[in-house]
């Protein structure tokens, strides 16, 4: 059971947001499109060179801009917790 | 004015009461299920934000006409953009709610859907891609969420109409005096205040006055336990769109795929446009098969020997012949060259350009409807980072490339003032319109392939440039981009072809009478002379700066109203492949024509509207002067 930001996941790798670091509008968006807490998500790819990260979630694929995506901490722990 | 190139017209300001209202998040189909119901066509496309605004139709069932009103898609009714704020004006104002939701990604869905319960307005739930969803292995028990939620739930495939007059039933069978208690996720506490409306709070911090919440964690529980009641997974094989899908953004396959698409677009598109005119077959160079069809050859055959009778009749050089047939050159009338409103004003639009629009069109149709635009736009997300704006901005650029005017109002889908401003003054600097290219096409095209892609390069050239310096001038939040990714789907021939009829009766309707209009004015001002009095005045800048002859003044006038028809005044004036170049980039360049130029305004107001002519004036200024001293 490990924090870490959700650039740093590999690929394929999943695990669960505990916290988003930004201001109303940021977490407005991104829980619109089903980023909270508690929900599990697995990354997909990174487009190389600062490019966004995309991830699923709840079975869609989500772009995420690199520098929202550095804001959010994910647990990589998976026990179906 | 008409707002943009195809028809329809959003509404923007004005309230409207609605009998029935489409709500849902983005791309779930809202659009293609108005279509249905009302028989207007509407642009949709396989990408979130659409429909900017909202669509306003009449739905004639049973001898009785209903208000249908399409509201932008939104994912919460917590107003922080734009489009929520719209949605929640109309939903206080209609009778009856459809909530469209995409039944292949209910968890999400469903939160937008308590919310609007909470409103307690009667509403109808259609299970939008229930299609998708059965092909996915993804099953849901329809009577079950139905109970759960308190409110009819109806399957429906909008692309094909499946269960559309089920939806329109159920839901003009909601009692509508009844105002419906609200159902799960909202605690009913007193009455509802005027402008508080029930929605998910997603910021603790926020005020609470005059507001409703639905405590954003109950609401995630609530869903999840719906949605574990009513759906199963069934497992199903990857499959060859799956493959694509993950290949389109990966970091290496992505821009392979990218220079791909992009490619195999642009000779489609060419390809398509000169088969149209010529009827020739072929990539680059001369065709290889030429068949004996095509707008110039219609013209030349049917439409030449009336034309050159009309001429004898009306007898060269009189006022009738020189408005109608206009110039003849070397004794025959030059499509092109010739000016009149029979001869050039037809063949400018419907033999030179109409082609190019078909064929734009038509792919731009195929890449907006397979899903490609958006992957596209993550794909470029960091080089647009890098003229201030994200990836998304690539989609209203593309629509620019077409029409400026749809491609400006496009910007709406952006989110935040500065980047509506790049993008927008980018578009109506330095990406040309279908018309435009076309014309350019036609007529540099004679001189050889290179001062076409000339062009075009200094252009893009343009484009970054002038994104850059607005990146570190203008002042201004730089959002990151977070979008939804919409799998492949294959694209509905009909709903191509539908869109496609749209879009190109729009520019025959918009863009023919601004044509023969232009012509017409054009005419009567050299029989007053009053070019001879401009091209003097303005000679000292053109020929200095530019190195264009006097008379260039003209068409970069006449541009002003239609830049296609103002690149075609460019034949008569025996330019050099040097000055061609640099009077189609300053043509390009040199303000946008007057549709874009009045929507420019319309979206970005009077003071950034003057800002980015301001940007255009001195960019159009160095450009032509740059490229008229490096060039030899």
């Amino acid at each position: 059971m490990s924090e870490k930001l959700l650039t740093d996941l590999s690929v394929n790798e999943e695990a669960e947001i505990v916290e988003i670091r930004g201001g109303r509008g940021m977490q407005g968006r991104l829980r619109a499109l089903g980023l909270a807490e508690g929900q599990h998500v697995k990354k997909l790819s990174g487009v190389g060179f600062g490019g966004p990260v995309i991830i699923l979630i709840n079975r869609a694929q989500v772009a995420i801009g690199r520098g929202m995506a550095r804001r959010i901490i994910v647990r990589t722990d998976h026990t179906n917790g | 004015m008409a707002e943009t190139c195809h028809g329809v017209t959003p509404k923007k300001t004005n309230r409207v009461s609605a009998d029935i209202l489409l709500v849902g998040q983005p791309n779930v189909g809202k659009s293609v299920l108005f279509s249905r119901m009302t028989g207007i066509r509407t642009i949709a496309s396989n990408y979130p934000g659409t429909t900017v605004g909202y669509t306003t139709g009449r739905m004639r069932f049973a001898n009785d006409i209903y208000d249908v009103v399409d509201a932008p898609g939104t994912y919460s009714l917590e107003p922080l953009d734009d489009a929520a704020r719209v949605a929640v004006n109309l939903i206080d104002d209609a009778v009856r709610i459809i909530n469209v939701v995409d039944a292949t990604h209910l968890e999400r869905h469903l939160t937008l859907t308590l919310e609007l319960l909470a409103q307690g307005k009667p509403m109808v739930i259609a299970l939008n891609m229930s299609d998708e969803a059965r092909h996915k292995g993804i099953e849901i028990d329809v009577a079950k969420l139905a109970q759960r939620l308190g409110v009819p739930v109806i399957p429906t495939v909008a692309r094909t109409g499946e269960g559309v007059r089920r939806l329109i039933l159920a839901t003009l069978a909601l009692d509508i005096d009844k105002q419906k208690v609200p159902g799960i996720g909202y605690e009913k506490k007193g009455g509802r205040s005027v402008t508080g409306h029930p929605h998910i709070l997603h910021h603790p911090e926020a005020n609470h006055k005059g507001h409703k919440h639905i405590p954003e964690q109950t609401v995630w529980r609530r869903v999840g336990k719906v949605v574990n009641e009513v759906q199963t997974l069934h497992n199903h094989h990857h499959t060859f769109g799956q493959w694509l899908e993950d290949a389109s953004v990966h970091p290496v396959w992505g821009g392979l795929v990218a220079m791909l698409v992009l490619a195999v677009s642009f000779i489609l598109i060419r390809m398509i446009g000169e088969f149209l005119i010529g009827g020739g077959i072929g990539i680059v160079g001369n065709p290889w098969v030429e068949l004996p069809f095509g707008t110039e050859k219609l013209f030349d055959v049917a439409w030449k020997p009336v034309m050159m009778k009309l001429s004898g009749l009306l007898g060269e050089g009189s006022f009738l012949h020189n408005l109608f047939i206009g110039q003849l050159i070397g004794g025959q009338i030059d499509f092109m060259q010739s000016f009149g409103i029979l001869t050039s004003g037809l063949f400018i639009p419907l033999g030179a350009v109409l082609p190019y629009i078909v064929s734009f069109y038509f792919v731009l149709g195929l890449l907006e409807d397979t899903g490609y635009l958006p992957r596209l736009a993550v794909f470029l997300d960091n080089v647009m980072h890098r003229l201030g704006l994200h990836g998304y901005a690539i989609i209203p650029t593309l629509l620019g490339l077409g029409c400026n005017v749809p491609g400006v109002m496009a910007t709406r889908i952006l989110e935040t003032k500065r980047q509506r401003f790049i993008t927008a003054t980018l578009i109506s600097i330095a990406v040309p319109c279908a018309a435009l290219q076309a014309m350019i096409i036609g007529l540099v095209g004679d001189r050889g392939l290179w001062p076409v892609a000339l062009i075009y390069g200094i252009l893009f050239v343009v484009w970054i440039g002038i994104g850059l310096i607005l990146r570190f001038t203008s002042k201004g939040f730089r959002p990151e981009l977070l979008i939804e990714i919409p799998p492949y789907r294959a694209p509905s021939w009909r709903a191509l072809g539908s869109k496609l009829w749209m879009r190109v009766t729009g520019f025959l309707k918009e863009a023919l009478p601004v044509v023969l209009g232009a012509v017409v004015v054009v005419n009567l001002l050299y029989q007053f002379n009053v070019f001879t009095y401009i091209a003097r005045a303005t000679a000292p800048v053109m020929s200095f700066l530019w190195g264009l002859p006097k008379e260039a003044i003209v068409p970069l006038l006449v541009g002003i109203l239609r830049k296609d028809v103002a690149i075609g005044m460019f034949a008569p004036l025996n330019l050099t492949i040097k000055q061609l170049v640099i009077g189609s980039v300053v043509l390009s360049m040199f303000f946008p024509c007057i549709a874009t130029l009045v929507i420019l305004f319309r979206e970005l107001g009077w003071k950034d509207g003057l800002k980015s002519i301001g940007i255009m004036l001195a960019a159009v200024i160095v450009v032509g002067a740059a490229i008229n001293l490096l060039w030899p």
